[in-house]
């Protein structure tokens, strides 16, 4: 079976989604991911949709879904490279995806993912 | 009902000079100057030539046949540029109905027996009919034509996307926005936003008359599909009576930055990019 494969980038994963997703993809996609983000101790996700053309309500609830997860975990997530067509669809299906946030490309996600996780490793216990 | 139209041919085809200068003569005292002299002729003269010829060889046939082919095309030509020339309908119908008094005032020095007079009139009178009609649907198919055309210039040209600053974009929108307007605003936008890379976008609402709730919502969409390509909107230029329906109407637009004037929205712009304008020494000038 294949798998969406996922890039440690420093303290951030990289997912880039570039085929169309079914369920069992989808689902091994998050069992990846979440096994991904404890094992490394990451505090970012990226995932980069710029190869998708059509996003459906499924790869919607699916990104949020991943995000939430990657809430609990205590992890970060931004969606990267959103194609504009797919922006409105998401708009008109109703599926705003609140809760991620978005970026135009790469290199803005991970400025982004910089800020957040800057913001957020002040508190607590200083690791050295 | 086949048409009996041979008396028609006949007096077409000899009267043809007195019919052109009857005609004419009408037409004119109808448009006033609307219309030069000349340019009436030379079309009536064209109309009579078509018409004679498809009334000699299409016989009884109807208007939808070959043989009134040159008669339908001239006419559908004829009713377009009047139309584009702002003709009213009647005037254009008129170019064909205005033929009926010299016609029949032929046809009754031709045709001697009142029953087939009778007959020939009403022939003539229905073919006339649908010519008129056929004019006016012509007529009314260039002016659809013009409206459909102006529609889609009116929609490219209302909704220009324009390059403020490094990274900011502003989005000046101009009257009303319907579902249509909405598809194509967002899609200007969000390809404009891919291609400079912004940031931020400020959607000002100056020119827009009325917000409503389907005004509103369709506002927020845009905001939400930029969102989505990682650009923060700003809706600028709301007017108090705008500002006070918003608030009647009970639309959420909390998760939206709001100000009231575009310099507002473009110095959150500033400062959300890094940036600040500041006042430099005057230059001494002469």
């Amino acid at each position: 079976m294949d798998r969406i494969p996922i890039l440690k980038m420093g303290e951030f994963l990289l997912v880039s989604i570039q085929v169309d997703m079914h369920d069992r993809l989808a689902l091994a996609l998050q069992d990846d991911l979440t096994e991904g983000i404890v094992k490394h101790r990451a505090r970012g996700v990226m995932i980069d949709i710029s190869a998708l053309e059509m996003v459906d309500s499924f790869i919607g609830r699916m990104l949020s879904n991943i995000a939430n997860m990657a809430r609990l975990l205590d992890s970060h997530t931004v969606v990267v490279g959103m194609q504009p067509s797919v922006a409105i669809t998401l708009v008109e299906l109703g599926l705003p995806m609140r809760g991620i946030r978005t970026a135009l490309d790469v290199e803005k996600g991970i400025a982004l993912l910089r800020a957040a996780t800057q913001g957020s490793s002040g508190d607590g216990i200083a690791n050295n | 009902m086949p048409r009996t139209t041979t008396h028609l041919a006949e007096i077409l085809k000899n009267h043809e000079g007195d019919l052109l200068k009857d005609w004419v003569s009408l037409q004119s005292s109808g448009l006033g100057r609307r219309a030069s002299e000349h340019a009436l002729r030379a079309d009536s003269s064209e109309f009579l030539a078509a018409f004679k010829e498809a009334a000699q060889s299409a016989g009884s046939s109807s208007l939808q046949s070959e043989n009134w082919r040159p008669v339908r095309d001239f006419l559908s030509n004829l009713s377009a540029s009047r139309a584009k020339e702002g003709f009213s309908p009647s005037e254009t119908a008129n170019f064909i109905f205005s033929l009926k008094l010299p016609l029949f005032t032929r046809l009754r020095s031709e045709v001697g027996d009142s029953k087939i007079l009778a007959e020939e009139i009403w022939s003539t009178t229905e073919l006339l009919d649908e010519l008129g009609l056929f004019t006016t649907e012509a007529y009314q198919k260039t002016r659809e034509e013009t409206i459909a055309r102006q529609q889609q210039e009116l929609l490219e040209l209302s909704t220009p996307v324009v390059r403020l600053w490094e990274n900011v974009l502003a989005l000046p929108l101009i009257g009303t926005l319907d579902s249509g307007r909405t598809q194509v605003v967002m899609q200007n936008l969000l390809e404009a936003i891919v291609a400079t890379r912004s940031d931020i976008a400020i959607i000002d609402i100056t020119g827009v008359p009325t917000v409503d709730t389907l005004v509103a919502q369709h506002l927020l969409k845009t905001v939400a599909a930029a969102r989505l390509m990682g650009a923060d909107c700003i809706i600028s230029g709301i007017r108090p009576q705008i500002a006070q329906t918003i608030i009647h109407l009970g639309v959420d637009l909390s998760e939206v930055i709001t100000k009231a004037t575009m310099a507002d929205a473009f110095k959150v712009a500033l400062e959300r990019t890094g940036m600040s304008v500041v006042r430099t020494e005057r230059r001494s000038g002469q």
